[in-house]
């Protein structure tokens, strides 16, 4: 019984490959380098407007070199205040609506026309991009941080419901049948069996979405919706760019900070 | 060898209760694949009878017992508990009677993230209002008897350690905690020992069956290891594809019984009288 293993012995041995039939693999490839070419050459790229602007964009980045803090800090003052309470109602509101829908959107324990409804939801949600909806409600509402704050918690609740949901269907379903069978309720059960296995990730995508929300709120204030945007789009008609520089400075440095502490809070939680 | 019933370990049984707690009567499962999973089953289970239910995987041992407290809905056939039919109970009529059943898992199924204590207590879920369990403000009682269970099985120490810190053997006895201080009439126990040591094993065996003598709980034990099974319960059941093949006391379990449940094998091995375990039950 030996013949199908002797014609293998001595034969060298290599991954199979993905695409198995030869010419065919060679086409795929060569396929995509001369698309790659091709594309590349559509660009068209002005050298004369590209050798002009240099000037401009060296004056931009020099900028940073000597920020100006000073002469607009009332505005950056407001323009902040005004981008960080966006955050922080935008997120506490989104995440509280989020988790009923999160519970909802996850097939294994809703039932099919929860579901439904609740996915629904979130893809509504998560097809707007943030520009759109806020353009939308700046329409809606006019002008203001108003806008801007309804755009974060609209975009809030398709981001957290569905990583959510996601988490909750990915849970160990014995510990949660373990709760079912001592005869709990449905709330209880989802306070002992569901809650304690998606807390930490919970908290940890909460963190995340504010992190988030300051970045998208200094993006909003471009078409409206009120925030340090706003204050940071009038530095740049005014060719402020000490200014603009000041406050990209302070943008990253909050979003740094930000971030440094949703690590510390995650590592806790775990 | 010649087999004799172990003597040491006397299990529930032996006293003679013959007041009937549950009647399964043509329980039947076909799952949406098809597959029949439990094919007319019919059991009578006396008040404070330990029984094994022994069988090859996929025999269908889990799913008859979860079909007895409604986690596997069965699809036809009935479950009566102290002839209340678990079949027809709606939901909060379900969560009463689901009370009255404790359940022990494989993999013992602690919520990982939560203490010892929620564990044992969330076995009170069924008697507490959400607000109460929600805020962990359970009666003095319930407290109480969660920590004499603890204590009960030498973890009282580990109160307040979550459940991910345990052991596996340690885990296992929260688990049976959680069980009983449902206060439960019957025992539903899924393969208690698939996961633990073989010393661990015996541990964890020998702990529900005296647990059982104590409170004269009737307990359902899925359990892969004949020769343990053996040791500890009175009565033994063989399940294969789904139907009844064996019902008996484990004396009766002969190689042939277990070819006709397993499969052929040699199973001299299997059944033979384990001197180590008399031994160590001298000693204990």
């Amino acid at each position: 019984m030996t013949t199908a293993l002797d014609t293998r012995l001595g034969q060298p041995w290599r991954k199979p490959p993905f695409i198995k039939r030869v010419w065919l693999r060679w086409s795929v490839a060569a396929g995509a380098v001369l698309y790659l070419i091709a594309a590349i050459a559509s660009i068209e790229v002005n050298w004369s407007r590209v050798y002009e602007g240099l000037d401009r964009g060296a004056a931009f980045i020099m900028s940073f070199t000597r920020p100006d803090f000073i002469s607009r800090a009332g505005d950056i003052w407001d323009g902040m205040l005004e981008s960080l309470i966006m955050t922080v109602a935008a997120s506490v509101v989104g995440i509280l609506i989020s988790i009923p829908i999160g519970l909802g959107a996850a097939r294994n324990i809703a039932p099919l026309p929860v579901y439904l409804v609740c996915r629904s939801i979130v893809a509504l949600s998560r097809a707007l991009q943030e520009i759109i909806v806020a353009i939308l409600l700046v329409a809606i509402f006019g002008f203001g941080p108003l806008a801007g704050f309804l755009t974060l918690s609209f975009a809030t609740i398709g981001f957290l419901s569905k990583l959510l949901a996601e988490d909750i269907e990915a849970m160990d379903r014995v510990q949660a049948e373990a709760i079912r069978a001592t005869g709990a309720g449905w709330m209880q059960w989802i306070n002992y069996g569901v809650q304690p296995q998606v807390m930490p990730r919970l908290i940890g995508l909460s963190m995340y979405r504010v992190d988030i929300n300051f970045r998208e709120s200094a993006i909003l204030g471009l078409v409206g919706a009120g925030g340090i945007g706003a204050t940071l789009n009038t530095a740049f008609d005014r060719y402020e760019f000490d200014t603009a520089a000041a406050i990209l400075m302070l943008i990253i440095g909050i979003v740094m900070v930000l971030e440094y502490l949703s690590g510390i809070i995650r590592a806790r939680v775990q | 060898m010649h087999w004799a019933p172990p003597v040491s370990f006397p299990c529930p049984s032996e006293r003679k209760e013959n007041a009937l707690l549950l009647s399964l009567k043509s329980l039947t499962k076909t799952y949406r694949t098809g597959d029949k999973a439990l094919v007319s089953v019919s059991l009578d289970i006396p008040k404070g009878q330990v029984v094994a239910l022994i069988g090859p995987s996929g025999a269908g041992k889990s799913t008859l017992i979860r079909c007895i407290n409604r986690l596997v809905e069965p699809t036809e056939g009935q479950v009566l508990l102290d002839s209340v039919d678990i079949t027809e109970l709606s939901s909060s009529g379900l969560r009463r009677e689901r009370r009255r059943m404790g359940m022990i898992f494989q993999e013992y199924a602690l919520v990982e993230r939560l203490t010892v204590m929620e564990n044992v207590l969330s076995g009170r879920l069924g008697y507490v209002g959400f607000w109460r369990s929600f805020l962990r403000k359970y009666p003095q009682s319930d407290v109480d008897e969660a920590f004499r269970l603890l204590d009960r099985v030498g973890l009282l120490a580990m109160a307040d350690k979550r459940a991910d810190e345990l052991s596996g053997g340690q885990r296992q006895r929260v688990g049976i905690c959680r069980a009983l201080i449902q206060n439960p009439s019957l025992l539903l126990v899924d393969e208690p020992t698939a996961s633990l040591d073989p010393k661990t094993s015996r541990q964890i065996m020998r702990l529900i069956c005296e647990l059982c003598e104590e409170r004269g709980l009737a307990a359902i034990i899925n359990i892969h290891d004949v020769a343990l099974a053996q040791m500890f319960v009175q009565r033994v059941i063989g399940l294969q594809s789904g139907s009844v093949r064996f019902d008996g006391p484990p004396t009766a379990l002969t190689p042939d019984v277990l070819t006709e449940i397993y499969g052929e094998e040699d199973w001299q091995a299997t059944i033979r009288k384990d001197d180590e375990e008399d031994a160590e039950a001298a000693v204990a």
